[in-house]
C-alpha cells in the first residue's frame, strides 16, 4: 500500500496543465471548453462507434483520455449508450455487416445529434474503399457533419476536429 | 552445411509412407521445414499423423487458380513449419475436415466455405462464419469470377438469423452483447447462456469488420500491398507489414540489409511493449484498479511519443516497406533510445512486484479465468495466451529469422493459466523486448536502409512468419509476373486466441468477463479481414 501511495505522490500529476498556453492540446482543449459550456450546458457526450475500422483509430482514441491530454476536463466524455449522446464518433470504412447496426445507434440519439467521421478511412474511404463488403466512407451510409482527416488522427487532432465542428 | 536435426517435421514424409500415404515432397518455401503435395483423397490420413507427431495446427488458406481451389494447411513442430497442398476442384470442391483432430481448424474452415464454397466433410460445425448479409449463401467473395464490387442490395439487412447453439434448463437465461459494445472497442457480439450470475456458455460471433481485405489486395503493387498489411490490425501493423514484406522478399529474393532488419526488430520489439504496457493497464482497470490504468497509460503514451519523433507515426505504421525500412537511427537517438530503455525498465522493475503483490488486485485476478494447458495444448494456443498456459513456442527463438539469430531471446512460461500469469507474462514480455532493442541498438549494422529489387519477370510465390506480439503472425503472397498481387492471406494470431477466450470461462461471473476478454485482447479487425 504504502508502495502504492510512494509511486503516485512520486508520478506527480502528468496532465499537460492549462497555464502552459505552449502544449497545443490544452489551447485547444479550453476552446473547445468554451464552446461546450455555451452549445451544450458544459458537456459533450460522445457515443463511438467502430463502423469497421483497423482499431488504430480506437487506440489514439484511448490515448485521449490517458493522463495527458484527458480530454474530460473540457467537458468531452465517451458514453456507452447512443441515448446519452449529443455526438456519434465513427471510426472506419462502414462495413455492410455493420451498416445497420451504425444506422440504428445513429436513430437511437436524441435530436439534434453530430456526426463525425474519425480518420480517412471513415472519411474517404482510406486504405479500403468501396467492396462487396464495404459501404466506403460514413457519408455513404448516414449524414457526416464533420471529418477529421488522419491514418489514424493523433489525440490533438482529434481535439482540434472537434473544436472546428464547435466553432462552426 | 549445419546437418538438419530430425524432427517430427522433417520426418513426416516418412511417416506418411509407413502408411502407405504417398506425398510429392516438393521444394519447400523458404521458411518451410518440409512442403508436401498431397491427393485430395489423402488429406484426413495426412491430417491424423499430424496430430499424432503432436504438431500444432497453425492456419489453413485458399487461392482459386481455375479450374482447382487449392488448399494450403501449416503446421508447426519442433523442427519448424510444415505445410501441406492438396487441390480440389472448383466444380465440386470437398475436401475431409481437419476439426477431428485439431479443434483450431474449426472456424477458419468455416471461413473457407463462406469465401471458396470448399465444403469440408465430417465437420463438427456447418454453420456460415464470416458470412452475414453482404453476399449471398451460393456466392463466395474470394472466387475468381466474383467481381470486388459484390452485387451489393441498397441496403444489407442486419443478421439476426444466425443460429447460436441453444442451452436449455430452469433458470438458463440469454444476454446479447453487441456488435456496438458499451466501450471504445471494436465490434463483435457475444452470447451469454447465464445462470444467475455464473457464465454457462459463450459463444462468439465476429465477422461484424469484415472489409474483403484479401479481396481488395488483389492487383495491387507491392507498395499498396504492404499499406494494406499495415491496416489488417492497427495495432500490430509492424507485426503484418513485416510477416508480407518477408513473403514479398523470399518471393523475389530479395536481400534486406542487416541494418534494416535489425531496424525493423526494433520496431517489432516497441510494437510489443507499447501494446502490453496497454493491456496491462487496461487488465486491472477492469477489475476498478485505476493506479496501474493511470501509471501505464502513461508510460504507453511516453512511449508512443519517441515513436512518433522516432519514425514520424505514433503507432509505427508504413515504416516497414518492401526491401527495407522508412527511417534510421544516428548516434545521438541511439543514446537517447538507450536512457529511455533504462527509464522504463526502472518503472516495469518498480510496478510489476506491485501488481503482482498487491492483495486487493491478485484477489481478483489468481487462479480466475482459467486456461488449463491441456486445452492450450488441444487448440494450439500461441503468444501470452499459450505462454501463461505452459506453451512456450516463439518464432524468434524458435526458428529464428534475422535479425534475432543469435540473440538470447527469453521467453516467460507458465502453467497456471490464470488472469495473473496473462498480465504476469505481458510484463515480463516487455522486460524481455527492452533487453533485444538494447542489443540490437550496441550492435547496429551498416548497410543500406532500402535494398535494391527487380521484379522476376514470373510469377512467384513466398511466405512470410513473423512473432508478433499476439504472437505467430502470418502472410503467404503469390504475385504474377509483373508483380502484381494474385493473392494475399495474412493469418492474424487472434484466430487461435479468440477460441481460447471461450474456454476460460468455467467459474467466471458475467461482470468479470470484460477483464476475461482484455487478458486475451483478440483482434478483431485482424480476425474479420
Amino acid at each position: 500500500m504504502f508502495r502504492i501511495y510512494n509511486k503516485i505522490r512520486r508520478t506527480g500529476c502528468v496532465t499537460e496543465p492549462l497555464d502552459l498556453t505552449a502544449a497545443p492540446v490544452v489551447e485547444l482543449g479550453a476552446a473547445c471548453q468554451k464552446e461546450i459550456a455555451t452549445r451544450f450546458s458544459g458537456s459533450l457526450a460522445i457515443r463511438m462507434v467502430d463502423a469497421g475500422s483497423c482499431n488504430g483509430c480506437e487506440l489514439e482514441m484511448h490515448a485521449a483520455n490517458n493522463s495527458f491530454y484527458d480530454i474530460e476536463r473540457f467537458g468531452i466524455h465517451f458514453v456507452a449508450s447512443p441515448r446519452h449522446a449529443d455526438l456519434l464518433l465513427v471510426t472506419g470504412v462502414v462495413s455492410r455487416h455493420m451498416e445497420e447496426a451504425l444506422k440504428r445507434t445513429y436513430a437511437a440519439m436524441p435530436a439534434p445529434k453530430l456526426v463525425v467521421a474519425m480518420g480517412d478511412c471513415a472519411g474517404d474511404g482510406g486504405e479500403f474503399g468501396i467492396s462487396y463488403a464495404s459501404c466506403g466512407p460514413v457519408a455513404n451510409v448516414i449524414p457526416v457533419d464533420a471529418i477529421i482527416p488522419g491514418c489514424p488522427p493523433t489525440p490533438t487532432g482529434l481535439l482540434q476536429g472537434l473544436l472546428q465542428l464547435l466553432q462552426r | 552445411m549445419k546437418q538438419q536435426i530430425r524432427g517430427p517435421v522433417a520426418d513426416f514424409g516418412d511417416q506418411l509412407s509407413a502408411v502407405g500415404i504417398r506425398g510429392q515432397e516438393d521444394n519447400p518455401l523458404a521458411g518451410i521445414t518440409t512442403q508436401l503435395q498431397l491427393k485430395a483423397k489423402d488429406w484426413g490420413f495426412a491430417t491424423q499423423i499430424a496430430a499424432q507427431q503432436k504438431l500444432r495446427w497453425s492456419a489453413i488458406w485458399g487461392d482459386h487458380q481455375p479450374p482447382n481451389i487449392i488448399i494450403r494447411a501449416l503446421f508447426f513442430g519442433a523442427d519448424g513449419h510444415l505445410l501441406l497442398q492438396t487441390e480440389v476442384p472448383d466444380k465440386s470442391p470437398e475436401l475431409t475436415s481437419q476439426t477431428a483432430y485439431f479443434i483450431a481448424a474449426t472456424r477458419p474452415e468455416r471461413y473457407l466455405h463462406d469465401m471458396f464454397g470448399v465444403q469440408f466433410l465430417d465437420s463438427s460445425d456447418q454453420r456460415r462464419w464470416v458470412r452475414h448479409q453482404a453476399w449471398g449463401e451460393s456466392d463466395f467473395p474470394l472466387r475468381h469470377d466474383f467481381p470486388v464490387a459484390g452485387k451489393p442490395e441498397k441496403n444489407t439487412a442486419p443478421d439476426d438469423g444466425y443460429p447460436f447453439t441453444p442451452v436449455a434448463g430452469e433458470g438458463v437465461y440469454e444476454i446479447p452483447v453487441g456488435p456496438v459494445h458499451a466501450g471504445i472497442i471494436e465490434p463483435g457480439h457475444f452470447r451469454f447462456q447465464a445462470m444467475g450470475e455464473n457464465i454457462l456458455r459463450l459463444e462468439e460471433r465476429l465477422g461484424y469488420v469484415h472489409k474483403g481485405i484479401e479481396k481488395i489486395a488483389v492487383g495491387r503493387d507491392l507498395d499498396g500491398l504492404i499499406r494494406l498489411a499495415g491496416r489488417v490490425s492497427g495495432d500490430s501493423t509492424v507485426a503484418h507489414s513485416w510477416a508480407a514484406c518477408q513473403a514479398v522478399e523470399q518471393a523475389l529474393q530479395i536481400d534486406v540489409s542487416p541494418r534494416a532488419l535489425a531496424l525493423r526488430g526494433i520496431l517489432s520489439e516497441r510494437e510489443r511493449i507499447a501494446n502490453h504496457l496497454g493491456d496491462i493497464g487496461a487488465i486491472c482497470n477492469d477489475v476498478g484498479f485505476a493506479f496501474a490504468q493511470y501509471q501505464l497509460s502513461r508510460l504507453r503514451e511516453l512511449w508512443q511519443r519517441q515513436n512518433l519523433s522516432l519514425s514520424g507515426h505514433r503507432l509505427l505504421m508504413d515504416i516497414v516497406t518492401p526491401g527495407g525500412v522508412k527511417y534510421d537511427l544516428d548516434q545521438a537517438v541511439i543514446k537517447q533510445m538507450q536512457q529511455e530503455i533504462v527509464q522504463l525498465r526502472c518503472e516495469i522493475d518498480e510496478l510489476l512486484p506491485l501488481l503482482l503483490e498487491y492483495p486487493s488486485l491478485q484477489d481478483r485476478l489468481r487462479d480466475y479465468a482459467i486456461f488449463s494447458p491441456e486445452d492450450a495444448q488441444r487448440l494450439g494456443a500461441i503468444g501470452y495466451v499459450g505462454r501463461a498456459s505452459g506453451l512456450a513456442d516463439d518464432l524468434r527463438r524458435d526458428c529464428p529469422y534475422p535479425p534475432y539469430q543469435g540473440l538470447n531471446i527469453s521467453v516467460p512460461v507458465y502453467s497456471t493459466g490464470d488472469l495473473t500469469k496473462r498480465l504476469q507474462v505481458r510484463g515480463e514480455e516487455i522486460l524481455s523486448s527492452l533487453t533485444l532493442i538494447s542489443s540490437l541498438l550496441r550492435t547496429l549494422p551498416p548497410g543500406d536502409l532500402i535494398a535494391d529489387y527487380s521484379l522476376s519477370g514470373h510469377p512467384v510465390e513466398g511466405i512470410g512468419l513473423i512473432e508478433g506480439w499476439r504472437g505467430e503472425t502470418l502472410a503467404y503472397v503469390r504475385l504474377d509476373s509483373a508483380g502484381r498481387v494474385q493473392r494475399y492471406f495474412p493469418r492474424d494470431p487472434s484466430w487461435l486466441t479468440w477460441q481460447a477466450l471461450e474456454m476460460m470461462l468455467d467459474g467466471v461471473i458475467v461482470p468479470d468477463f470484460p477483464v476475461c476478454n482484455k487478458s486475451v485482447n483478440g483482434s478483431y479487425s485482424g480476425h474479420d479481414l
